[in-house]
């Protein structure tokens, strides 16, 4: 059978370095005393410091996180619709141009996606700004939703919602409290995906925003273009935190669940 | 229920219609306009009040004037080139490094797996933008790498690797690595074990036998990764940018000039037209790559 | 006994049915599911439609359910047509074939789903779902999760959850089809039990003849979208009117010849040059002249080493394989005609003493009622 050798524990090994090092030495080099990044001149969190009196990051954090969070909202009631469609939507007229319409999104080089975004809102004459970008962003994350609240869609059994329809719900009822408690997971992990691609984002938004609203990403762009600075490590250090406790509690949380399910499975047979 | 099917379709349907399709034909239209200095700076945009007639004077108004433009200045069609083949050997080197890791993956003993998919997964949740930060701390001449590689006295001088496609090359196969691992791993993941042994006991060599049945197998997992490398490497913005040099041509950030830096509109829709086209092959082949995929699973 | 006793509402010319399909036919595109039926149920009856997959049993029961429109035709459940009327508005439950519980409610929460969306007021909600916990024999499981039950347990809930609105018709979609055999056989009995409790009309799909024939009231066998026959267990066992029904239920042998006479009862079959014609019932349609068959369950015939002189249907052959069962054995002769033919014997004596072994010349015989003649 599968056998683990030496030749695969080395390539973990230096995988997983080429992987992790470079944020390793980022967090590292956040927590360094001297505003020269290449030379270590002590422990200190002044950096920390100074980018929580940094008005613009913080205008600009506050900005990102709303953008995300409406934005994801969106994409999240859209995407879900758009998977029922896929999945359950039978034949209707424009059925390839809807699908093409969802899956084009996600190879269309964001540099594309921005400009011709941009060039619509020039032309009915809407005023960049938070409003554009969350358009923007809703409008390509709502196609990865659908993406994964469709994966989930094509292996959930349809006869539960004729249960529920046999049990005297109407197709509605049948959806609230049958269908979508069921298809939750996928469903939050589609937000957490749509919210995290907004909380990214660079390109897209450094084409749909204005003078009026600034991302963090394109705040991190302008002020990495001039180099590497020590604030700038502090922030991705701190972004860096929110994402591993994140993505750490979550797949801690699903295996748990997955680990109660079989044992529970196991007694249940006994 | 015809009205909530209606809706169920017509929402999501006329949200990406108008800010999918319809942008995008903007996009098309332009690139057949021509360049003014006024605002928006193309004509002719199309004047509605004047019906008919207005609509056969901008339609008489475009050509493809840009993209004969494109072909005549070499600085496009270079750029064009060397995005296909950064794109290119970037998936290779990434294939490279991505094939072990995924087989090790493969290999490890399943209580490992969960733990290994995580860690592999955790950087595609962080920022990208910060993924590629990282490593102009770690290649600029005075950086990490310089200052290990002048200690260790390997070299004498700092190596000039920040600003070059070298640079390029290593951001695209850091920050596109997981796109590389998973799909290759979901595949090795299913092999069956018996049939290396199966293989063996047929007159296999150790060798052989990773060659005719694991490498053999993977194949719809390597393709599904490298497609998906390729495919947004290759309309790549951010690294170059940031980690390549002023000679680093690649297609992405000169459309992201030509539009913010020349405000020439027209020539930027053009250029995107193009790469679109040019992205249509892989596209295509990748779709008909998970196509077989997903018939040979059933 | 008296004739009164009997339940056999469907030889009564006047009972009126429950379930009424009048000329009922289904098509998707160009296929045709269920083709031009007419079959009426009774209120009370158990009855099960067989066949194998892709015969349109399931069509039939999700026609039903509400979950399939009618092409052609109509449905009547009480004299209502049902045209149009949605599967939530029907007094119709049904048992899934997966069970579809609902994963994530509590066994006590998956039955009174249903009771929630109909009129009983919420006070009498808790006491009915305990009722139906009770009837199941599952008090202590309720507030467990689906997952947490065993596939007995789940099933068992699956029907709880049907029959907690009390319906007029019970539709069970292969109830049974994923439990192992010896659950399965205890099943069989405690579903009897309950519909007899409850007086509900039940309606199963199966494709397990032996689930239906010990269950059932009547059996409907179908095959490509028509009934083939409907009648009870014993009949359609005993007398089927088809080579089809005859070889779908149980083990049977099939001697193909010609109707060499027919009258009334009786009829008789010309099987081989040489040989007397076989005599046996007369099927439906028979007439002499016509090619037909000869069907006889492997039970029924005799095996001895001598030849029989009180029987009219003799055959003589070489055993060719024996099938050593435990409880039963069978036989497989050859005849000189090159047909092969079982013969069933219950081992009541050990094993030690039976006397025919391989390659043995033995004589097969049966009477004249054992077997049927079918029309071709």
């Amino acid at each position: 059978m599968r056998k683990f050798t030496w030749f695969n524990a080395v390539s973990l090994t230096f995988g997983f370095a080429f992987l992790y090092i470079p944020m390793i030495i980022l967090i590292v080099y956040s927590f360094n005393e001297s505003k020269l990044v290449t030379v270590w001149a002590g422990f200190s969190t002044k950096w920390y410091g100074e980018l929580l009196q940094n008005e613009a990051f913080l205008d600009a954090a506050w900005v990102t996180v709303k953008v995300a969070t409406i934005s994801s909202t969106i994409a999240t009631v859209l995407g879900t619709m758009a998977a029922f469609v896929l999945v359950r939507g039978g034949r209707f007229f424009g059925r390839t141009l809807f699908s093409g319409m969802i899956y084009a999104p996600l190879v269309m080089p964001e540099v594309i996606t921005g400009l011709s975004l941009l060039l619509l809102f020039i032309s009915v004459g809407l005023d960049r700004g938070v409003t554009t970008i969350v358009l923007a962003h809703a409008t390509f994350s709502m196609c990865f939703v659908s993406v994964v609240v469709s994966s989930r869609m094509v292996t959930f059994d349809k006869s539960l919602e004729e249960a529920a329809m046999d049990l005297g719900c109407t197709p509605w009822d049948a959806f609230r409290s049958v269908t979508l408690p069921i298809i939750a997971p996928a469903v939050i992990s589609g937000w957490l995906l749509a919210f995290t691609l907004s909380l990214d984002d660079l390109v897209i938004a450094s084409f749909t925003s204005g003078p009026a609203a600034t991302t963090l990403p394109i705040k991190i762009f302008s002020a990495v273009r001039l180099g590497v600075s020590p604030e700038i490590n502090a922030l991705s250090t701190i972004i860096i935190a929110f994402v591993t406790i994140g993505v750490l509690t979550a797949s801690i949380s699903t295996k748990r669940a997955i680990s109660r399910q079989k044992r529970d499975e196991q007694m249940a047979q006994q | 229920m015809n009205l909530a099917r209606r809706l169920l379709i017509g929402v999501p349907y006329l949200w990406l219609f108008a800010l999918f399709l319809v942008p995008f034909l903007i996009v098309l239209k332009i690139s057949m306009s021509d360049y003014a200095i006024s605002i928006p700076p193309y004509t002719p945009t199309l004047d509605l009040s004047e019906g008919w007639a207005g609509f056969r004077v901008f339609w008489a108004a475009l050509d493809f004037e840009n993209y004969v433009f494109l072909t005549s200045d070499d600085l496009y069609w270079k750029a064009y080139l060397s995005s296909l083949q950064i794109a290119a050997l970037a998936t290779f080197f990434t294939l490279l490094i991505g094939f072990p890791i995924a087989y090790a993956m493969a290999n490890a003993p399943d209580e490992w797996r969960p733990s290994l998919m995580m860690l592999v997964i955790l950087p595609f949740w962080t920022s990208f933008l910060i993924r590629v930060y990282a490593w102009i701390g770690i290649l600029s001449n005075e950086g990490f790498l310089n200052q290990i590689l002048m200690w260790t006295g390997l070299v004498s001088e700092p190596l000039v690797i920040l600003n070059t496609n070298t640079a390029v090359y290593i951001g695209i196969v850091y920050t596109y690595l997981p796109f590389m691992i998973l799909p290759i791993y979901s595949t090795l993941e299913k092999l069956d074990g018996s049939l290396l042994e199966a293989a063996q006991d047929l007159g296999c060599t150790k060798i052989g036998a990773f060659w005719s049945v694991t490498v053999h197998l993977a194949k719809p997992g390597v393709i599904a990764g490298c497609f998906l490398v390729f495919i947004p490497a290759l309309g790549e913005f951010v690294i170059p940018s940031l980690l390549g040099g002023s000679k680093t041509l690649m297609i992405g950030k000169v459309l992201w000039e030509e539009f913010f830096s020349n405000r020439d509109w027209p020539v930027a829709s053009a250029v995107a037209i193009i790469l679109l086209l040019i992205l249509i092959i892989p596209i295509v082949l990748f779709q008909r790559n998970e196509q077989k995929q997903r018939e040979a699973d059933q | 006994m008296n004739a009164t006793d009997v339940f056999v509402p469907w030889l009564d010319a006047d009972a009126k049915p429950m379930i009424e399909f009048s000329g009922v036919t289904k098509n998707y595109g160009d296929f045709t599911a269920i083709d031009n039926i007419d079959l009426k149920i009774f209120p009370r009856e158990f009855f099960a439609l067989l066949g194998p997959s892709g015969c349109g049993k399931t069509t039939m029961m999700r026609m039903l359910g509400g979950f399939e429109n009618v092409t052609k035709g109509t449905i009547t459940i009480d004299g209502q047509d049902m045209k149009g009327v949605p599967a939530n508005k029907r007094a119709v439950n049904m048992m899934f074939q997966s069970y579809a519980l609902f994963p994530h409610l509590s066994v006590a929460d998956n039955l009174a789903f249903g009771l929630k969306r109909s009129e009983m007021p919420k006070s009498e909600i808790k006491g009915r779902v305990d009722e139906m916990l009770r009837l199941v024999q599952l008090g202590k499981f309720a507030s467990r999760k689906p997952h947490q039950l065993s596939g007995g347990q789940r099933q068992r809930v699956a029907l709880a959850r049907a029959l907690a609105k009390a319906p007029k018709l019970l539709l069970l979609d292969e109830p049974l089809g994923a439990l192992d055999k010896k659950l399965r056989q205890e099943t069989q009995f405690e579903l009897m039990d309950i519909q007899e409790k409850t007086g509900t009309t039940f309606v199963i799909v199966t494709h397990d003849q032996e689930e239906a024939m010990t269950m059932a009231s009547r059996i409907a066998v179908m095959d490509h979208g028509k009934l083939v026959q409907v009648d009870t267990p014993d009949r359609i066992y005993e007398a089927p009117n088809s080579v089809y029904v005859a070889d779908f239920i149980g083990d049977v042998n099939i001697i193909e010849g010609r109707i060499a006479k027919a009258d009334g009862e009786a009829a008789e079959l010309a099987w081989a040059e040489g040989h007397s014609p076989i005599r046996g019932m007369s099927g439906a349609g028979v007439s002499s002249g016509q090619g037909g068959a000869f069907a006889i369950r492997p039970e029924k015939i005799v095996i001895g080493t001598e030849e029989p002189t009180d029987v009219h249907n003799r055959i003589s052959g070489e055993v060719e394989d024996i099938a050593y069962l435990g409880n039963i054995s069978t036989y497989y002769v050859r005849l000189e005609n090159g047909a092969l033919v079982k013969s069933q014997t219950a081992n009541t004596r050990r094993i030690a003493r039976r006397g025919i072994t391989w390659n043995d010349k033995v004589w097969l015989s049966w009477t004249d009622t054992a077997g049927i003649v079918l029309a071709g």
